[in-house]
């Protein structure tokens, strides 16, 4: 691990920030304030001041509850929405301002894997033509027996019988549809997936088969991942570091290990304690007062300032940095640097 | 889990469909879808089924004029199903070439608004900003004159441009251009509506993050998902366009005598009503009747069973 993250990272996201305008149109923008016209937009902060580094074969989690900007992360990476500030670069490469031409070479490497298996599947099209666009759209060169060679191949390594291939979506389960979802992904040998949540909408008993087939294909073809979910035991089994998200900005990073063994940040150690224990006679959640505020007036200082046990005037005031801890990991929390907060009991 | 069946054949497979099963259960469907089918196989091979080709001056008599249906003819002794008109036509076979034009009139333009309206609407609902607001603004505007008006004005102007000696024979294509263009706006709404919803599915998201163009995305991820209500429209505007290419032409701006339709039909029989001769305004009414009233008929159906929430 240590000798990694000297390494180039593959993916660095540099002050990422996504604003969606709530306003649509001039007229919607004109308000009456003080007997004076004036004319303001409101917007939903998704991500603000986001940095992060993915290195080379590493399965990097965010996590968080919802609505704190984990799929739009995942979307911005991914280029299906532009970053309203900030960068983020590729292999040394500047992404996100790409036209569709220049980022063609690069959806090869980039691909995605949705949450719901039922929507991420055209339903009016078999998936051999589902699975065979992509390698067509990406290897012109390719005869029409390469292309079906290489489907086929892909669907074997994700458990799906080639002889199913004419067949429509609607005609699978939801776990063989992610798993169909996953051969499209990988059927131009990407080396960087963003999979947004693509075990949440499975059975149980599917999910760990699935999550099995992503860590397969990780070893296999060295893939690497950021991996967005609000499981924590997923986390656990699958991502190699962790981000926590909180209303878009970042409270953690952290090795898999280090933060399950000794979570830092209050947000963290509330979301750890909510994981449910097999032997949970003696409950000790910590117990969150309070809502997540609105990400549209985000409050000023740090943004768990509400919710927070330790928070303090400061708190109120300036929005913590992310600050390194002498095990490794970046904590955003002013409690925490200034040591007050007691030890975990 | 790995036999696989073998796979039935594409009609027993839409024999067993939701949809077929709908059709046999509904006796309006299957009436109406008789009557149409009758009608347009009838008009297809007119002159199988025709007694005569009655435009071409060289089979008429004019001893046969005005002879009432089922009667023997005063002067010839010859008898005609449906009676003929004043230069001796059998109107039955004048129904079955004029209901010729007016289904081809009627498919034509539909298939024009479908294309131009589908196409807008599609660009309309995936790009959204300015090209959204200018199309449906465009739409909104067409929307407030009536599209009897709109055709007349696009027959107007089209004639105006059209040599004098070619008038007759682009008559009937000036006529689609009319009718076609005054129905897009219908197919242009609801496909935009359509491809609102579709366009932020993921496997759209998907097709983008391959790297597809929007031209791509649009026709073969978005339209095959879009096309069920198109169908319904397509169906009931169909009806439509056969009654507002009968309007027109009973209007007389419409197909010419040499080239009658229904409505062509409609206009010279609405002269001989009051003499007595009602047979020749008669039989091209009820045939106009029957054929817009069934293919609505079927259209309705059709908007029943593709809904999901009635099923």
């Amino acid at each position: 691990m240590k000798d990694m993250t000297n390494a180039e990272p593959l993916l660095e996201i540099k002050g990422l920030e996504k604003k969606f305008d709530l306003d649509r149109g001039f007229l919607e923008t004109l308000k009456l304030r003080g007997g004076k016209i004036t004319r303001e937009t409101r917007a939903v902060h998704a991500v603000n001041n986001v940095s992060l580094d993915v290195h080379r074969g590493e399965a990097l989690c965010v996590v968080g509850e919802s609505g704190c900007g984990k799929s739009t992360v995942a979307r911005l990476v991914a280029g299906l929405l532009t970053p309203t500030k900030g960068e983020i670069h590729y292999d040394g490469q500047r992404i996100d301002n790409l036209s569709r031409h220049a980022m063609r070479p690069l959806r090869k490497k980039i691909q995605m894997i949705f949450q719901n298996p039922y929507a991420s599947l055209n339903p009016r099209m078999t998936i051999l033509e589902a699975l065979e666009e992509p390698v067509r759209h990406h290897n012109p060169e390719f005869s029409g027996s390469d292309v079906r060679d290489r489907v086929a191949e892909v669907m074997k390594s994700v458990g799906v019988d080639p002889a199913w291939a004419k067949r429509y979506p609607h005609e699978f389960s939801g776990g063989q549809r992610q798993r169909i979802a996953i051969a499209r992904a990988l059927t131009v040998d990407p080396e960087f997936i963003v999979a947004d949540e693509p075990i949440s909408a499975l059975d149980v008993s599917i999910q760990a088969q699935v999550l099995n087939l992503m860590l397969e294909a990780k070893e296999n073809r060295g893939l690497t991942y950021l991996f967005i979910t609000h499981d924590l035991s997923v986390v656990e089994h699958f991502g190699t570091r962790v981000v926590v998200l909180y209303l878009g900005s970042i409270c953690e990073v952290a090795d898999t290990r280090t933060l399950f063994s000794s979570p830092k940040h209050p947000y963290t150690r509330a979301l750890l304690s909510a994981v449910p224990q097999l032997k949970d006679d003696r409950p000790n959640h910590i117990r969150l007062k309070g809502e997540i505020p609105t990400p549209i007036n985000l409050p000023q200082g740090c943004p768990f300032k509400s919710r927070c046990a330790f928070a303090n005037s400061r708190c109120d005031e300036e929005k913590p940095k992310a600050i390194r801890q002498p095990d490794g990991s970046l904590v955003a929390c002013h409690a925490v640097e200034e040591d007050r907060i007691t030890p975990q009991v | 889990m790995t036999t696989v069946t073998k796979p039935k054949s594409r009609f027993a497979r839409f024999w067993d469909s939701d949809f077929a099963y709908n059709f046999r259960r509904s006796p309006v469907a299957m009436v109406s879808f008789a009557i149409v089918a009758i009608l347009v196989i009838s008009s297809m091979f007119a002159p199988l089924f025709a007694t005569m080709n009655p435009f071409n001056p060289a089979n008429l008599d004019l001893l046969n004029g005005f002879t009432p249906p089922g009667t023997p003819n005063d002067f010839t002794g010859e008898r005609f199903l449906m009676g003929t008109d004043d230069q001796g036509r059998d109107v039955y076979s004048t129904i079955l070439y004029g209901m010729r034009v007016s289904l081809f009139v009627g498919f034509a333009a539909v298939m024009l608004g479908m294309v131009i309206g589908v196409t807008m609407g599609l660009i309309s609902g995936y790009f959204g900003g300015w090209t959204d607001t200018i199309i449906m603004r465009v739409a909104d505007v067409q929307l407030t004159f009536p599209s009897i008006l709109v055709a007349m004005l696009i027959f107007g102007v089209a004639k105006g441009f059209t040599p004098v000696e070619y008038r007759d024979q682009l008559a009937i294509w000036v006529l689609i251009l009319a009718i076609g263009l005054s129905d897009w706006v219908q197919f242009a709404r609801v496909v935009r509506g359509a491809t609102l919803v579709e366009r932020n599915k993921e496997y759209v998201q998907a097709a983008r993050l391959m790297g597809r163009g929007a031209f791509p995305i649009l026709f073969r991820h978005i339209l095959p998902n879009v096309l069920s209500p198109v169908l319904v429209i397509a169906t009931i505007s169909l009806a439509l366009a056969i009654i507002a290419e009968a309007t027109l032409s009973f209007l007389g701006v419409g197909a010419p005598s040499t080239q009658p339709s229904l409505g062509t039909l409609i206009r010279i029989g609405q002269g001989y009503l009051f003499s007595g001769e009602w047979w020749i305004l008669f039989f091209p009414s009820v045939t106009l009747l029957a054929l817009a009233l069934s293919v609505n008929m079927l259209g309705d159906w059709l908007r029943d069973a593709l809904n999901p929430k009635l099923r």
